[in-house]
Formats: structure tokens, sequence, C-alpha cells
């Protein structure tokens, strides 16, 4: 009761502040007029009122909002100043937001699965060392003989196409084993999990469905869940749906599961046998990575006839073994980590660059607070109400940043290069906003303090003038040498950026290997039960050539069941009938594109030796193949390959014929631009053991290629209407987006390079026309005593340059030891590239030149009469 | 006034305050007269003190304040013990008569 009655009157105060002040002017008068009619003196009515007020406790929230109020308006009174402040504090909370929004889902939060340290995924690897994905053979052994794990399960990409409805599509799906949901802790959100009676051989058909797919084509998962639907002309149990929030790493856009059906047999020629299985374990509680690695090689030199092996899947070097989140995200996480590194840079730039500020307006305000305190201000107050003004400025700052790290989020998931994990679950961390606001708060009270701190020891009013000039002196050398500071730390993000600004120019520099101008290209699937025998297949690609080719503009066309830079693999180990391999040897593997003739000529990859694939290549002809230099190096050393005879993959039986060389061509770049042309080999759509049910339509055009695909797309649906077809991108766009993660770096590099360009030429700006204005005076006398503009100008553009001289020479030292860590993603160049290092310390000249030139122009235009009146 | 006035003990002004009141409603420099002639001028009270204590008191539901017009002024609060105030006062009053017995007996124990 009492409590409330407290809080009661205090609100009514602040509600009504007109009559509580008018109630205690009356209580006051009264008190007073007593007194004095009783010849007692009690003061000042002004005085008394002020103390009695003080003491409610709404006081405390008006003193706040008046200093508020102040400081607000002291901001508005130096615009300069606070949109300098703010707009700064703005940028490096902004960006800092920004850049941890997007990197804790990805290298800092764990996966959102139960025990996500515990699950590993497992590889092989090819002969390069890089690594790819397992055989089911593989997996079975593993299961059966390995003990580190708890639970293991397979997935095989899986891209159905969902017939029968209007609307045909192709999507991304995975078989599984059936423990792989559960693995990852994971749940249907209705109907049920794959079981083992799932994967038996002629169960019936069953999927799960994406939660999304389930309510974009299903109208919900329990409007479909027990219904069947059809896949490639075949139907297949719904039986279960999960939910959205199974974040499905390994395959984000995978809407449809069904189980692995498979069992890996003594027959090496079949799918089992190939390198599409991504396997992921989860460790029992006593197991490590390197355990387990351990554990895999043993098992894998130690072969039991019980799991037969073939050579191109030996596991005689075990697997690579690596923690689920560093597989999935090991691949950006230089480019990641390099934004980081800038993104803290300048941070450092904007809070040296705010403290500058304010130091600016702590020396500018000194003598204010000192002539306040000799007036009586109390000090404690003083201090508030200074803390309060920087405060003020910090959360401005604060909020406008989070308002940008709102769009700046946004603005960073868009740019980033497709296949960057976890894009879904990025969006601006509130645990990020709030720490960036404490942050800045933090460096508010910290910058606010020391002019506050300098008024209280400020003294009286005699030492006012003298002490005001002591201070002044100090606050121009920590500036100077704050500036200093600010150019160095720009200097290291402007070489990072430069560096890496020069390795993307080299990079899409590199030739690929073929001509990507003016080439489009489109996957083309071909769904349903008429294309199950291979001739129907080959006989469609025939027909949808002819078609591609009567469409005007189009100069060739060609099919590939591989594409380069397309991050399509599909690698196959291979013998020579000249050297047989040792029993058990491994000679590597080598990349197979099943085309058609056209495929050369269309990206125009030269011919070496020998001659290309052509119509007599087909079906039932002896076995033609063409190998690209490398892989004829490889094989062959400096013997002439063409003639020679190979076997690949499934062939590799003494039953099946030799394959004849009969061409060499130039290597093509496969995996990125980055990296080395692999062992490749070609071979015609017929002369393989089946017949790829997906390939993808390499057009040459004479026009612009973009223009032709609605064209091709309907040309195509003229031969088969039911074939989805997906993926249409240019060449070119491939090659773009094969530099795409150092594109990325670079975008936000470069964005933070230049906004610490800027901000250190603002402190720069500030530091050398604060130093004109300081000595107005001394500038006067040079010229009333003769000094030319030129002298003037040269004066402050010598203080300019010597500041950005300091602050490049401790910058590069900087630079040598940060560029290091971007060593990875740089191509062509080195981290000492002096190239860069020339042309990022010309241009921070220019910029101090650009700087210090406003200021240069008043201190011309000083008139030594008004100068020395002045003072 | 030959004797030297001194300012209210520290922590006592609210005891003499609602002591005061318990006599009869008074107003804010009613008060202060009233404490100055009952201490026979020993202590003299602050305006400010005394007004802030007030304003403390009332919103501590201890004394109740009330308008009323006054003679030269145009009007005054005129405070009153609410029931709540009698029963600290009657606390105050024990404890402070305690200790101050307490400290008259340490002061006039001869060594």
């Amino acid at each position: 009761m009492p409590l409330f009655r407290a809080f009661a009157r205090g609100v009514s105060a602040l509600l009504h502040p007109g009559r509580a002040d008018a109630d205690l002017a009356d209580e006051v008068r009264h008190y007073l007029d007593e007194a004095a009619a009783a010849g007692q003196g009690a003061g000042n009515a002004t005085a008394l009122r002020e103390t009695v007020r003080a003491s409610g406790w709404e006081h405390a929230v008006e003193t706040t909002v008046a200093d508020v109020r102040y400081a607000l308006r002291g901001l508005r009174r130096r615009p300069a100043f606070t949109l300098t402040a703010v707009a700064t504090l703005a940028l490096g909370i902004g960006a800092t937001a920004t850049v941890f929004s997007v990197l804790n889902p990805i290298l800092v939060e764990p996966f959102p699965f139960p025990d996500a340290n515990r699950l590993v995924t497992l590889d092989d690897r090819n002969s390069d060392g890089v690594p790819m994905p397992a055989t089911l053979g593989t997996y079975a052994e593993l299961v059966a003989r390995t003990h580190s794990f708890q639970m293991l399960a397979a997935a095989d990409p899986w891209r159905p196409s969902l017939t029968g409805i209007t609307e045909p599509e192709r999507l991304e799906g995975e078989r599984v084993t059936a423990g792989y949901f559960g693995l990852f802790g994971a749940l249907p959100v209705v109907g049920r999990d794959f079981t083992p009676a799932d994967e038996q051989p002629g169960a019936p058909n069953v999927v799960i469905l994406s939660e999304g797919l389930a309510e974009r084509r299903f109208g919900g998962a329990r409007a479909i869940l027990n219904r069947p639907i059809e896949l490639g002309g075949d139907l297949y149990l719904v039986v279960g749906v999960m939910p959205r929030v199974f974040a499905n790493v390994l395959a984000p856009a995978a809407a449809v599961w069904s189980p692995v059906r498979e069992r890996p047999t003594a027959d090496f020629e079949t799918r089992q046998w190939g390198h599409h299985y991504q396997l992921v374990g989860r460790l029992t509680p006593g197991s490590t990575v390197e355990s387990a690695a351990r554990e895999i090689l043993a098992v894998g030199r130690a072969a039991v006839p019980d799991f037969p092996r073939p050579t191109w899947a030996g596991l005689t070097n075990g697997l690579l073994v690596r923690p689920l989140q560093e597989a999935v995200t090991g691949s950006a996480r230089p480019a990641l980590l390099a934004i980081t590194l800038s993104v803290l840079l300048l941070l450092a730039i904007a809070s040296v660059n705010v403290a500058n500020l304010l130091l600016a307006r702590g020396a500018e305000r000194h003598a204010e607070l000192a002539m306040r305190v000799a007036l009586g201000a109390g000090r404690g107050r003083l201090l508030r109400q200074v803390l309060t003004e920087s405060v003020t400025l910090a959360l401005l700052g604060g909020a406008l940043g989070l308002l940008l790290a709102e769009a700046g989020v946004h603005a960073l998931v868009a740019a980033s290069p497709p296949g960057l994990p976890r894009m879904d679950a990025i969006r601006l961390d509130p645990t990020v906003s709030l720490f960036a606001l404490a942050l800045t708060t933090l460096v508010g009270v910290l910058v606010g303090i020391a002019p506050a701190l300098a008024a209280r020891r400020g003294g009286g009013a005699a030492g006012l003038p003298r002490d005001s000039r002591r201070a002044t002196a100090r606050s121009r050398r920590t500036r100077g040498a704050l500036v200093v500071a600010e150019v160095s730390l720009a200097l290291v993000l402007l070489v990072s950026a430069g560096l890496l600004f020069r390795s993307v120019r080299l990079l899409v520099a590199v030739a690929p290997g073929f001509d990507p101008g003016h080439v489009i290209t489109m996957q083309v699937v071909e769904a349903g039960h008429a294309f199950d025998s291979g001739p129907a297949r080959v006989a469609f690609y025939d027909q949808a050539l002819d078609a591609v080719r009567r469409v005007p503009g189009v100069a060739s066309a060609a099919f590939t069941s591989l594409l380069p830079l397309s991050g399509e693999v599909d690698a196959y180990g291979y013998e020579r009938e000249s050297a047989p391999r040792p029993a058990g040897g491994d000679d590597g593997d080598a990349l197979r594109s099943a085309v058609t003739p056209g495929y050369f000529a269309t990206l125009r990859i030269p011919l070496i030796r020998g001659r290309l694939l052509d119509a007599t290549d087909r079906s039932g002809a002896p076995e033609a193949v063409i190998i690209n230099e490398r892989f004829a190096r490889r094989l062959f050393g400096d013997r002439d390959p063409v003639g020679q005879r190979v076997r690949f993959g499934p062939e590799q039986s003494g039953a099946h014929a030799w394959d004849e060389v009969v061409g060499v061509v130039g290597d093509v770049k496969h995996y990125s631009l980055a990296v080395g042309a692999p062992n490749e080999f070609y071979v015609v759509n017929g002369q393989w053991a089946w017949v790829d049910n997906v390939e993808t339509l390499v057009v040459r055009s004479s026009g612009p290629a973009a223009a032709l695909a609605p064209l091709l797309q309907r040309a195509i649906w003229s031969v088969n209407a039911h074939v989805p077809i997906q993926r249409v991108q240019t060449m070119d766009g491939f090659v773009a987006a094969s530099a795409g993660n150092r594109r990325f770096a670079l975008l936000a590099i470069e964005t933070f390079a230049l906004a610490a360009l800027l901000l250190a030429a603002v402190g720069l700006y500030g530091v050398i026309s604060g130093s004109v204005t300081e000595r107005v005076r001394e500038i006067g006398i040079r010229t009333a005593l003769g000094a030319s503009p030129g002298d003037v100008v040269r004066q402050v553009l010598r203080r300019a340059l010597g500041l950005t001289a300091a602050g490049a020479a401790v910058g590069v030292l900087g630079a040598l030891a940060a560029t290091r860590l971007l060593a990875s993603m740089l191509f062509g160049v080195t981290a000492l590239d002096p190239l860069t290092y020339g042309a990022v310390i010309a241009v921070l000249g220019a910029v101090a030149i650009l700087a210090a030139w406003a200021p240069a122009r008043r201190a011309v235009g000083v008139d030594p009469t008004v100068a020395l009146r002045a003072e | 006034m030959d004797q030297p006035t001194t300012d209210v003990i520290q922590g006592t002004l609210d005891l003499l305050i609602l002591k005061t009141l318990s006599l009869a409603p008074l107003h804010g420099y009613g008060i202060a007269r009233r404490i100055e002639q009952v201490s026979r001028g020993v202590f003299s009270v602050n305006p400010g003190s005394l007004l802030t204590a007030l304003q403390r008191l009332e919103r501590a539901g201890l004394i109740d304040a009330e308008w009323r017009a006054t003679e030269n002024s145009r009007r005054a609060h005129f405070y009153a013990l609410t029931r709540g105030g009698r029963k600290r006062l009657e606390t105050e009053a024990a404890d402070w008569k305690r200790r101050a017995g307490a400290v008259a007996r340490l002061l006039s124990a001869e060594g």
C-alpha cells in the first residue's frame, strides 16, 4: 500500500509536472511566508523547491529525460559530428551483426541434432586425394566389421520425376538406408520411418516426403499420408512426412526419400559398387574421429572372403572420416573466416573513429565543462550528462546499425554462392544484435568518460585557459595516434581486398579448356517406363538433337552425361591392356562423359591427336574411347596413346572387350577453374554398360545464348512432352559460379575495405581540420611573415601524409601477417604481391591528400589580422 | 537565545514530525516551529529537510496531507497522522527511548 502510494505520487508528478510544481510552490511559499512573519529567514524559495523535488524517485527519471533531451539538443547543434559518429557506429555494428548472424549457424552453432558432435561423414578418396562418395559394398562391410559406430547410414542421390499429374517435375531426393533419419535423431511429423522390412527386395514401393513438398503439391502432410504418388511411372505409397525443421544438411534440397533396396554382391558391374553413396555415422560415446578412421584402416587392410572388393573400392587406404559439420561447411570456411576477420577490422576502425570524434568533441567542450565545474555544477551530474550524450549516440548508432544488419543479412544471403551450407538457418541473430548494442554502449561509455574525467580534474576557474590548452595538445597527440591506427587497419583491409580482387580477375581469365561463350545448357531427364530400354534412350537423345538443331540460331548441339564446372562427378577405375595392374592395386580413376559425337565441336574442346567420335561409333561397333591429355600422359607416358586399349569401371571383368583409344583431346577444367584438370575419358552413349537417363543438352548459338532457352525446351518437348527439363544455365554462368566462393568473399571484403577507407578518410579529415583550427594563429603569423599559400598547403598536407605514412608502415606489417590467412583463397598472386601493396599505398596517399584538401584550403584562406585578433 | 542551536539529529526528524503531529494536525512551518519551541531552541529545523521528510512520510502512508486555505498565503498542506503513522510512532518512540536511555547510562557511568 505505501509502495503504491509512492509510485502513484511519482507517476502523477511525472504526468502533471505543472500541477506538481504549483503544489510544491504553494507549500514552499506558505512555509517561507510563515517564517518571514515569525521573523525568521528560511532561505531561497527556488533552492528549497529544488531540494524537495530532488527527493522523489521521479526526479531521477526527470533528470535522465532532461539529460537525454540536452544530449539530443547538443547533437542536433552539431549535425556533422552527430551524423558522422552515428553513421560510423551504424556501419560498424551493422556489418558486424550481419556477418556474425550469417556465420553463427554455419561455423559456430552446432548442427541441430542431438549429440551433433558425434556425427561423422565417411568418404572414399580418388587417386588425387579428392573426397568422393563410397560404395554400398563398403557400407555393408563397415556395418558388419566395425565397432566405432552406434549407427551407420548410406544415402544415394535420387532424382525421380513426379509423373501422373499435371506439371510433371523432377524432384531432388535420396535413397537412404533404414537408419538414416534415426541417425540424425529425426522422426517423421506424421506417418512412420523406414524399417529394415522396407529394404527387402520385392517389398512394396514406399516414400517419405518433405513437409514442404507435401504442402506444395499434395495439400499437406495429412492429406497425402498413406496415399500413392507416381514417380517415374511407378506408384509409391507415402508412408511418412519429414518435418520442415529436419535440417538434412547432406542434401538440403531433398524432398523425397525411398529405401535403398540393393544388396552388394560379388558382381561388381552393379550400381552398388559405384561411388555414389554418402556414408554418415554416429560414433559410439567412446570413439573419436581418429579412432574410427584407424579402425576402418585396419579393417580395410585385412580383407575377408565374406566381403569381396573391386579394385576401385579397395579400402586399403581407409576412408576419410570427418565431423559432419566440418565436412558440410569446410569448403566455405576460408571465405567465411576471411570475411569475419575483415569485419572485425572494420569494427575496430569504426570504434577508433568514434573515439576520435568523441575526443575531438571532448577537447572542444573541455572549456565548457571546466566552466560549469567552476560555476558549481555537481561533478557526478556532469559526468552523468556527458555519459548520457555518449550512450545516446551509441544507441542511435546501434539502432541504425541493426536496421542495416537486417538489410545486410538479406543482401548477403542473396549474394551467397550456391551450395553455401545452412543458408536457410540464417537470420538476424537476437543474441548478436544485443551483443552489438551492448558493445557500442560500452564504447560510448568508455570514450565518453575521458572528457568528463578531464573536466573533473580541471579544477577551478584560475587554471582554466592554460589547462584547456594543455589538454588540447594531449588530445591532438592521442588523435594523431588513433588516425595512424585507423590508416593501418584500413590498409590491411584494402590489401586483402586487393589480393582477392586480383585472384578473381586471374581466375576468371583462366582458360577452362573449352569456349564458354554463346553456350547454353539444360539438363534433360528421361522419366517413366517409356525409357526403360537403352536403345529407347539413345533414340530419344538422337531425335531431340535433330529437333534442337532445327531451331533457328543453333550453331551446334550435343548431349553429355557430365558437364564441366557443374559440380557433377562420375568417376571410374580403369585398366590398361599393355600394363596389367598388380593384384589389388588401384591406379586411381577417371571421369566418364557419355556424349554424342558433336560434343567436342560444340564446346570447342581441341583435338590433339587421332580422331574425334563420330556417327560410326555406335552400339555394336568396336568400342572407341577418347581421353584427355593429362590422362594420356598418365596412362602411356610418352608413347602414342592412339590405338592403345583400356577398360573402365564395370567393363573390368575378364569377359568384356577392350576399348580402343581413338583420340586425345585437350584438358578441361572440371571441378573448378582453380583446380587442375582431372583424368577424363569420353565414350558415346551406345557403347557403355548403360545409357544415362539424365543428360545435359549443350548448344552453341550464333546469337545470345540465354535467349534460346525457351525455343530449345519447346523443341525437346515436341519429341516427348513428359521429360522434365531443369538447370537451364549458360556455360558462362558455370564459369562465373566456379569463382563463386572467392567472389562472395571479395564482395564482402571489398565492401568492408571501401567503408574502412571512407572511415579512415573521415578520421584523417577530422584530425587535419582540427589541427588547422588550433593553429590558425600560427598560420596567420606565418602568412604575415610572408609564407606563400603553397607553403601553407604544404604544411597541412605534410601532416596528413606524415600520419598516413606512419599508418601505412604499421599497416603493411599487419597485412603481411593477416593475408597469410587468405592464402588458401588466393589464385595466381602471392600474399606479398607488390603490385597490390603499391596500389593500396597509392590509394591511401591520394585519399589522405583529398581528406586534407579542404582544411588546407581553409588554412590558405586565413586572414592574418583576423587570426591574430582572435587570441 | 544564547544556547547554540543544532540541526536535528540524523534519523530523528521523522520521529519528531510524527510525535508533533500526534498532538494536532499542522502545516509545515507549524511543525518546524513546534519542534523548535518544544526543544527549547536546541533543535533548528532545516526547511528543505522538513519538507522533504513530509513528502517522504506522506508517500510512505504515515501521514496524510490535506490542502487548506490559509490567511496570508493561498493554501497550504495540513498534515495529520494516519493509523500507520501512529503505530510507527509508538515503535520508533519506544526504540528511541531504549537507545537514549542506554546512551545516557553510558555517558553517566563514571570510571
